[in-house]
């Protein structure tokens, strides 16, 4: 006799249904200042959240503590969540502002307009910026580009993090940095040009001297 | 009717990339792209690395310890004495 196959959706589906159940169980009950429910919020975010610090600071120590930050700030103005926008996005935006907080106080200056505003001035006439023997080929070692990321100037790593990671548009960085969208453009580029070198093992020279 | 866009260096063309890239226009498509070699390498190598990235990141648990950190510190700001997280995981 065959098994019995229970009535049911397949497992993944199942999995998300239930967890969005308990997201939004804990979620009313949090706003109602049931610390467990809180506990229970930070247990199914603090992964996305950690690593989202991570990459934006590059720093273990940093990314607790911004963590930690993120989840004050999250408990102090919780009750303000509407729904206007899915809560994991929310908490999202939450722990991005609290990681470009950080990096102002500590002086970053994520936006050079007169950079920004240069013509790709670090783009010579005549340099092999491009060799076909010299490309990529497809072919990239994830720790030397790790190792890139990581030694990107912060305010290029954000911009690179938020667009190519975490799948900002340009708008909502401009938004975020307070910015122009041409602004984001032309940073993300740089970024994009500064990790391309560091993979060629050609480091990039200053954009203006 | 020629097409002036073909003509660019590839230095011009190249201050023209982050609008273009960035406003999703079909860089392909542009006349000087087809006809240098230099610039298609460049624009290949980029998204190369853009699209590596998006799956270099694993996602990260943090320390145990953290919640404690995060519990802690709301007691003190609100007085709260409750208890910990509930293995919600």
């Amino acid at each position: 006799m065959a098994p019995q196959v229970p009535d049911s959706p397949p497992a993944p589906i199942a999995s998300a249904v239930s967890s969005h159940a308990v997201e939004a169980d804990a979620l009313t009950r949090a706003q109602a200042g049931d610390h467990q429910a809180f506990a229970q919020l930070y247990s199914l975010h603090k992964r996305r959240i950690y690593s989202l610090c991570l990459r934006m600071v590059g720093n273990i120590a940093a990314a607790e503590d911004l963590t930690q930050e993120a989840f004050l700030q999250l408990h102090r103005k919780i009750a303000t969540f509407r729904g206007d926008s899915a809560f994991s996005t929310w908490l999202h935006r939450l722990a991005v502002n609290v990681v470009l907080m950080h990096l102002r106080r500590k002086g970053l200056q994520v936006i050079s307009l007169d950079e920004a505003m240069e013509p790709a001035a670090e783009e010579r006439p005549g340099r092999n910026f491009g060799a076909p023997d010299l490309t990529l080929a497809g072919t990239i070692d994830r720790l030397a580009l790790q190792r890139a990321i990581d030694n990107l100037p912060a305010g290029y790593r954000i911009i690179f993090v938020l667009h190519d990671i975490e799948g900002y548009e340009h708008n909502e960085i401009a938004s975020m940095l307070d910015c122009s969208i041409g602004n984001s453009k032309s940073q993300l580029h740089k970024a994009r040009l500064k990790l391309r070198d560091a993979l060629r093992g050609f480091p990039r020279k200053e954009e203006r001297r | 009717m020629t097409d002036d866009r073909k003509n660019l260096s590839c230095a011009a063309f190249q201050a023209q990339l982050p609008e273009l890239i960035g406003s999703g226009e079909n860089v392909a498509a542009h006349p000087h792209f087809q006809s240098c070699e230099l610039c298609r390498a460049l624009l290949a190598d980029l998204e190369t690395i853009a699209e590596a990235a998006r799956q270099l990141f694993p996602i990260v648990e943090p320390p145990d310890e953290l919640w404690e950190q995060i519990e802690s510190a709301i007691k003190n700001e609100d007085g709260r004495t409750d208890s910990g997280p509930t293995g919600q995981d």
